[in-house]
């Protein structure tokens, strides 16, 4: 059990250790060592986009009363490699009158951030790939960041569809990040650091979520806000937009908007764990393994959501974002400073 | 329709073209909206894309052999368009019809109710973006398919109706089977339709008040259907210009008085319900006995005759006019959804552009009906 404990850390000691034994210079050490935790970052990404794919298509099959995937592979698990292997195979259209260079760089711009967003996560005890003392900070930058390649795809593709999304992005975007932000305000003043080491340690004893209700309350409906998924994926809006800012795009560009949208959705899912649910900790089993578990959960309740509710117009979109969330968080901070003051 | 505000603000207006290959607009209807950021601010529908030319190409047809035309109108319920056919050509040769034949035509229609509002509640759920009501209604409707395959061959095409009765006596068996489907139906799949949909906040917050249709304005542009009765006039007909044998069951017309998307909506479900009630009585009443007249004259009267029933969509009639030969001279069809589609513009008319896409979900059209 003390070896799958610290599995992870233990490897990283390895290796740092047979790297000093070969005689690298402290610089390349350290430069390895990022690459390193770069490349495990990454193969979460890949690893987590596929599982997840496959795993909201089995429970999506659930509730609605049908199978999903049951083809390729037992009980259709190489679905989504099939799926992503046709896509790669795909002829990359770049239609007539787009303009070239947004069109094309979009989607890669889209899917950095949320590469981006993994550096921060603690995803166990002392495995935080750059524990940052602005982590929240950084975090909460990184994910606004993802509105700017939407609205360069949307006003390149040369499209109505395209640019009717991309402007509802930005306003739903807009009208979304504040209250994320303030209802992670409340967690910041209780521990009084930005630095998601700390946070999680402040959850030793009692998780926020029982601190702070309401702030996780309005962190998960802006999360999904944030993550553009149903019943606020206005952006993409099938019944009337086709497909939104995504309309122009096919093969591997369209699979990275795709595949950046699970990476949202597990950051989303990965930052509520940490922020409210205790991070990594958890008795008797590995940290790491509590992390998933903890960060699966709240991933179904999205999926679950997801399938179950119809989506919401833009406009109530909005004054649900500003005139109920926004107000709410503000209580909510004000509630915790008096709670904090009296204390 | 709906005051445009004008806010002083210099907007520049586009044209959207929804379809003729568009996820929601049910089949290849087409429409050209004009939107000012999101409200709409002009409809500009176009229908004739699933254009057969049926009506003319049914004058070099005998009578029966028209029958098949009429399954490819509304193709989701070819039970009623058959029904209305033959009731027409019966009523041009004064043909009375077995008793049975007429219990039968009932459950079947009704049924034939039930799968439409099926089809509608879960492509309206899909317009509003809730995929999985699109699973639940199929999937009810499919244990009804397969009570009309058995019963006809054929799952979408039936041409079950024939002139003076029907094709094929149903048996005791598929009689308790659609027992068991009505009650299913009445016990388990409504409540689940209310509890998945209509209870939904988000739901109510996005059909309330959208698309109103007023009941002056829906009279006047001829509106029938569950459309009409939502804008609150009751007005039904199979009830009000009772055929067959309507005139021996019990039942309610749902009324709302509001007629917007929800009350269309919410119409709708009622209506399942008292189709269910009315199959309940009919299997109660049904008689033994022959289900076909013995022998049909090929040639009717010279004269032309106008029937209409109460198709799930609204009042389907069908205009024949008679020469005295075998083949009509003229086969007319008159479509309830083509009528609905001219108030798509009074209902749509500065809503925002999700909307009309809920709007044109609420007034339930299908195309091969529009077009012909």
């Amino acid at each position: 059990m003390g070896a799958l404990q610290n599995l992870f850390v233990n490897l990283a000691l390895f290796f740092r250790e047979s790297m000093v034994n070969i005689g690298f210079s402290q610089l390349g050490i350290e430069a390895t060592m990022d690459l390193v935790a770069g490349i495990g970052v990454l193969a979460v990404i890949a690893i987590s986009a596929l599982v997840l794919i496959y795993v909201e298509r089995k429970v999506a099959g659930f509730i609605q009363v049908r199978l999903g995937p049951n083809r390729v592979g037992p009980k259709g698990t190489c679905q989504t490699v099939a799926d992503a292997l046709k896509l790669v195979g795909k002829e990359d259209i770049i239609p007539d009158r787009v303009d070239k260079v947004p069109f094309m760089i979009a989607p890669i711009l889209f899917f950095a951030p949320a590469v981006l967003a993994f550096a921060i996560i603690p995803f166990g005890e002392n495995m935080i790939p750059i524990d940052m003392n602005i982590g929240i900070f950084y975090f909460i930058a990184v994910c606004s960041l993802s509105t700017i390649p939407i609205i360069m795809a949307g006003w390149s593709s040369n499209n109505k569809y395209s640019l009717l999304g991309a402007m509802r992005s930005l306003a739903q975007s807009l009208s979304y990040e504040i209250p994320l932000v303030f209802s992670i305000l409340g967690v910041v003043m209780i521990t009084g650091s930005l630095q998601m080491s700390d946070i999680v340690a402040a959850q030793s004893d009692m998780w926020f979520i029982v601190t702070q209700p309401i702030a996780f309350l309005i962190y998960l409906i802006a999360g999904a806000a944030e993550t553009n998924r149903p019943p606020f994926d206005l952006p993409e809006g099938e019944s009337e937009l086709v497909a939104g800012y995504m309309t122009e795009y096919s093969g591997m560009r369209w699979a990275l908007f795709f595949l950046a949208e699970y990476a949202h959705l597990f950051i989303v899912s990965a930052m509520a764990t940490t922020l409210f649910l205790g991070g990594w900790h958890g008795p008797i089993l590995p940290s790491y393994i509590w992390f998933l578990l903890k960060t699966g959960f709240m991933i179904f309740i999205l999926i679950w959501v997801r399938w179950t509710f119809p989506r919401i117009r833009i406009d109530q979109l909005l004054s649900l974002g500003w005139k109920f969330l926004l107000p709410l968080s503000l209580l909510n901070i004000l509630i915790t400073g008096v709670v904090l003051y009296i204390i | 329709m709906k005051e445009v505000v004008d806010q002083g603000i210099k907007t520049q207006e586009i044209e959207v073209n929804f379809g003729p290959h568009h996820p929601s607009t049910h089949g290849v209807f087409r429409m050209v909206l004009t939107l000012d950021g999101e409200n709409v601010r002009k409809v500009n529908p176009h229908v004739g894309y699933l254009h057969r030319g049926i009506e003319k190409l049914a004058e070099k047809r005998t009578y029966a052999q028209c029958v098949p035309f009429t399954d490819r109108l509304d193709y989701i319920c070819s039970m009623t368009n058959n029904l209305a056919y033959v009731q027409t050509v019966e009523q041009l040769l004064d043909l009375e019809v077995p008793t049975r034949a007429e219990y039968i035509r009932v459950i079947v229609s009704e049924l034939q109710r039930i799968i439409n509002h099926c089809v509608f509640w879960a492509t309206f759920g899909n317009d509003l973006g809730s995929q999985t009501a699109l699973m639940y209604g199929f999937r009810d409707r499919e244990m009804i398919l397969d009570v009309f395959e058995e019963l006809t061959g054929s799952r979408m095409t039936y041409s079950y109706m024939r002139i003076g009765g029907v094709a094929k006596d149903i048996s005791d068996e598929q009689l308790k089977e659609i027992e068991r489907i009505v009650d299913y139906m009445l016990d388990e799949a409504l409540p689940e339709y209310h509890n998945l949909i209509t209870g939904n906040e988000i739901f109510q917050a996005r059909t309330k008040d959208i698309g109103i249709l007023k009941p002056e304005t829906a009279i006047d542009y001829g509106v029938t259907g569950p459309n009409l009765r939502a804008s609150g006039v009751e007005y039904d007909v199979r009830k009000d210009q009772s055929y067959g044998i309507y005139d021996k069951f019990d039942f309610d017309v749902p009324t709302r008085d509001k007629g917007d998307t929800y009350s269309r909506y919410i119409v709708r479900l009622e209506e399942i319900e008292q189709s269910c009630l009315i199959i309940k009585q009919a299997l109660n009443m049904i008689p033994e006995g022959k289900v076909q007249v013995k022998r049909v004259p090929k040639r009717p009267p010279d004269g032309s005759t106008y029937s209409s029933i109460e198709s799930p969509k609204g009042e389907l009639g069908f205009y024949l006019v008679s020469d005295g030969s075998k083949r009509p001279y003229r086969f007319r069809v008159r479509p309830p959804t083509f009528i609905h589609l001219m108030a798509l513009e009074e209902m749509m008319i500065g809503e925002k552009v999700a909307d009309a896409i809920v709007i044109l979900g609420s007034i339930d059209i299908v195309l091969g009906e529009v077009d012909r």
